[in-house]
Formats: structure tokens, sequence, C-alpha cells
């Protein structure tokens, strides 16, 4: 099973990365939870996690082939 | 002008089956207020002027700054010290002479905000802080006006329509149930800081100007309950469905009453900034709801509390509270005079990372004095 995961803004800094792929991750909370130990900053940041383009507020199953994409608020104009 | 002079100004844009004479009228008719004439703010005005909207509005305080002219396209060299707003408004009026423009050189705050933005159809946020983005939804909100938002970083531009309905669900949105909190002070990168370059706030305001024609002209498709993000050094474009929350609703201020005492400076700039809050500020929680007061004091000690809603939980006794608490609630602490409350609080935050705990100034004692419950 694999899940791929899109990063904007500060998140790609963190990361390193726009996009890449982690596998047997079963529902996003244990998604951010892996995402955390593998880079600790991001518990410093805000943002938005959406599920194959829909912002969810709560845990949710996640499914092979699915895009989770992780947005933080800007505020520039 | 006439009506021949009309045709021929607006006959490209009137040609377009989705616009047509309807949609030019409704733009006549129309009454946008932009609010922050910077990057986002300056093409934006110049599309809505030039695309005929009958009336608009322009709110910035600032003035201009050599800084500003590498994205700020409406200014010039000559105009450096000179109001935005007011430089703003006579570009647009030269651009298209036949439309209104109402200028309010202020800083957009909770005193004034309901008063300027009730005079409008449509809001467009071109702002640069969270502050005054929170503060900006909250008031469309309260107010049921359409709000189209921009945000933009570096090479990244944020897009979205908030408070319309959705014509199918006859749901709408708002920029709290995609960001309900503002972010922690130290983590925001601003575009001073952080840069951004000058076509990005460009292409940006421009797209907030093409919803707003959209929407006033009766256009189907808009981003309502929706953003797009678009990375421009990568040419790709990210949409993102937003669905309205209870947890947005539960964030805004209720009324016009709770609004003009929410201090979104405050909300915004100190949230996680600052171990303590002051009695004040403790109010302002309160009111808005959504938070937990914890007193650590020892049972039986005077005065009692029954004022607000609270738990107690004794400062000797502070380890168990870590269980029950999670990461995302704010936390009030108070004891009698504010020490064991910073010491809880200290604590809490080296436990749970993110924690969002404060020690409330003074305690129990300057609260009740505050009151005047009790007296000096």
């Amino acid at each position: 099973m694999e899940i791929n995961i899109l990063t904007f803004g500060q998140i790609t800094d963190i990361t390193g990365k726009t996009s890449f792929i982690y596998s047997d991750i079963n529902n996003t909370d244990s998604l951010i939870k892996e995402l955390t130990k593998a880079f600790p900053e991001l518990t410093s940041i805000k943002y938005s996690v959406a599920v194959n383009q829909q912002l969810v507020h709560v845990n949710t199953v996640l499914n092979d082939k699915d895009i989770v994409a992780l947005l933080p608020p800007f505020s520039g104009g | 002008m006439n009506t021949s002079d009309i045709y021929q100004r607006y006959q490209r844009q009137i040609s377009l089956r989705e616009i047509g004479e309807a949609g030019q009228q409704k733009l006549s008719l129309a009454k946008v207020l932009v609010i922050g004439a910077g990057g986002l703010g300056c093409p934006a005005l110049q599309y809505l002027a030039a695309a005929g909207v009958g009336t608009l509005g322009i709110v910035d305080y600032d003035i201009v700054d050599i800084s500003n002219l590498h994205r700020q396209i409406l200014y010039s060299v000559d105009d450096i010290g000179k109001p935005k707003a007011e430089i703003a408004a006579n570009k647009v009026k030269t651009l298209n002479p036949e439309i209104e423009v109402q200028t309010f050189i202020m800083k957009l705050d909770n005193q004034n905000a309901f008063h300027i933005i009730a005079g409008f159809d449509l809001v467009l946020d071109g702002t640069d802080n969270f502050a005054s983005r929170y503060l900006i939804n909250d008031a469309c909100v309260l107010l049921k006006k359409p709000l189209v938002y921009g945000a933009v970083l570096r090479f990244e531009g944020q897009v979205g329509v908030f408070n319309l309905a959705d014509k199918v669900t006859g749901r709408s949105a708002n920029y709290r149930d995609l960001f309900p909190e503002p972010p922690d002070p130290d983590s925001v990168l601003s575009c001073n800081k952080a840069g951004v370059l000058g076509v990005v706030p460009g292409i940006i305001g421009m797209l907030q100007a093409t919803e707003a024609i959209k929407i006033i002209a009766g256009v189907n498709e808009v981003l309502c309950n929706q953003i797009v993000n678009y990375n421009m050094l990568s040419n790709e474009f990210y949409k993102f469905n937003i669905s309205p929350t209870e947890e947005s609703i539960n964030l805004i201020p209720k009324s016009e009453t709770e609004f003009l005492k929410f201090d979104y400076d405050w909300f915004c700039n100190r949230h996680n900034a600052n171990d303590e809050i002051a009695a004040e500020e403790l109010d302002v929680l309160i009111s808005n709801g959504k938070i937990r007061i914890i007193d650590v004091r020892e049972k039986n000690e005077l005065p009692l509390v029954n004022e607000f809603s609270h738990s107690q939980i004794p400062f000797s006794s502070i380890e168990s509270i870590i269980s029950s608490i999670d990461s995302s609630d704010t936390i009030v602490v108070f004891c009698q005079t504010g020490s064991r409350s910073a010491k809880t609080v200290k604590f809490l935050r080296a436990e749970i990372s993110g924690c969002k705990a404060f020690s409330l100034s003074g305690g129990i004692l300057a609260w009740k004095k505050l009151h005047q419950i009790i007296s000096n």
C-alpha cells in the first residue's frame, strides 16, 4: 500500500521535497506520527491536511494510492 | 458615459456568453472592498476598475516605500512617502473615471471593520498578516459577505472564496474551516524575511479579481469552498475542497458585540509566544469559549471562584493532569498570585510538545481586583 504525500510552503522546507511516498500507513494520524518522527520540525508549525483534495480535521482512513497534501497557512500579500 | 461608450469600453467582456449585458450591468452596480493596496491589492484594483465594478473601496493605512515597487505596480518613484490608498484611488480613477472610489486611510481593526465592510457587497483580502486575515474572515462571516482570499510566500500563492454558498450543497465554508487558529508567531515566515517574487502576488491578486468578477456577474464556476495553491516555481496548481466545520462556528465571535471585544492582534501575535496572560485577556478567552481553566491552588484556599467554570487540580498533584491534556487545547492555569501557575505552565510546556498553556498573571487576586470583587 502506497500513500503519496504532497507538501507546500514551509512544509517543503522541512521535508526537503514537494512529494514522496510512504508505505503501509492506514490512517492520517499514523501518517502524521511517522512524518513527525522523520521530521521533528513539523511539530513547530501549523498545517492543514487533505486526503485526495478534501480537507480533513479528524483521523481519516487511508487507502492505497491516496494522496495526502500538507498545507501551511501563508500570510503574505 | 453614454450607452455606446459603455458598450465600446466593455465590448470584449460583454461578448462573453457568461457575462453579457446583464453581467456588465451587475458589475456596474457592485461595491467591492479591497483591503490592503499592496502586492495583491494593486493588480486586483486595476482589473476590477477596468472591468467596470461600479464602486471600489480601498483600505490601507500605509505609505509607499521603495521596497514596495517591485510588486505593487500601481505606484511609482514619485509616490514614495504618500498614502497608498490615495495614490491607488487616483490611478484607478484615471483608468476608469466612471467608477466611484472610496478610500479608508486607516488600519482595519475590530472597532471599524463592521462599519466599513457593511457598505460593500464583496470583500477582497489583500492583507499581509494573520491578525487582519482572521479579523476580516470573522467580520465577513458575521456580516454574510463573500470573501475572496489570497496570500503569498516566495514562489507560492493561495486563492479561494469563502462565505459563499455552494450551488450544490447550499453550504459555505470560511477561512477558519481551512486554518482554525493562527500559527505560532515564531513559526511564521513573512515576505519581509522570506521574500516573494513580485509577479507572484500579481498573479494571485489577478486570480482574486477574476473570482470577484465571476461572483458578481453570476458566472457559475467559482472557487467556492475551495482554495487553490499555485506553485510558480514548478508551475503546479493544487486544489483543496473545504467543508464547513462545527469547530469554526465555535471559534468565531457569535455577535458584533463579541467581535468588538475580540483582540485579534493578541490572538495572532502573542498566542504562544508568552507564558502569561493578563486578567483582561482571560476575559477575552472566556467570552470566546473553547478554553480550559485549571485552578492549581490546594483545596479550601480562598477566595472561592464561581464566576467562570474551571477544574481544580492542586499543584501538589499536577503530574496527574498530563494524560488529560491535548496539545490543541488552550489552557489557562491560575493560582492565588501567579507563582504556582507559572511553574505549572513551565512544567506543562516542557512535558507536552506544542502545549498552549498560559498562566494568569497576578493570579486570581488580580482577576478579582479587575472586576472589583475584592479591593486592595
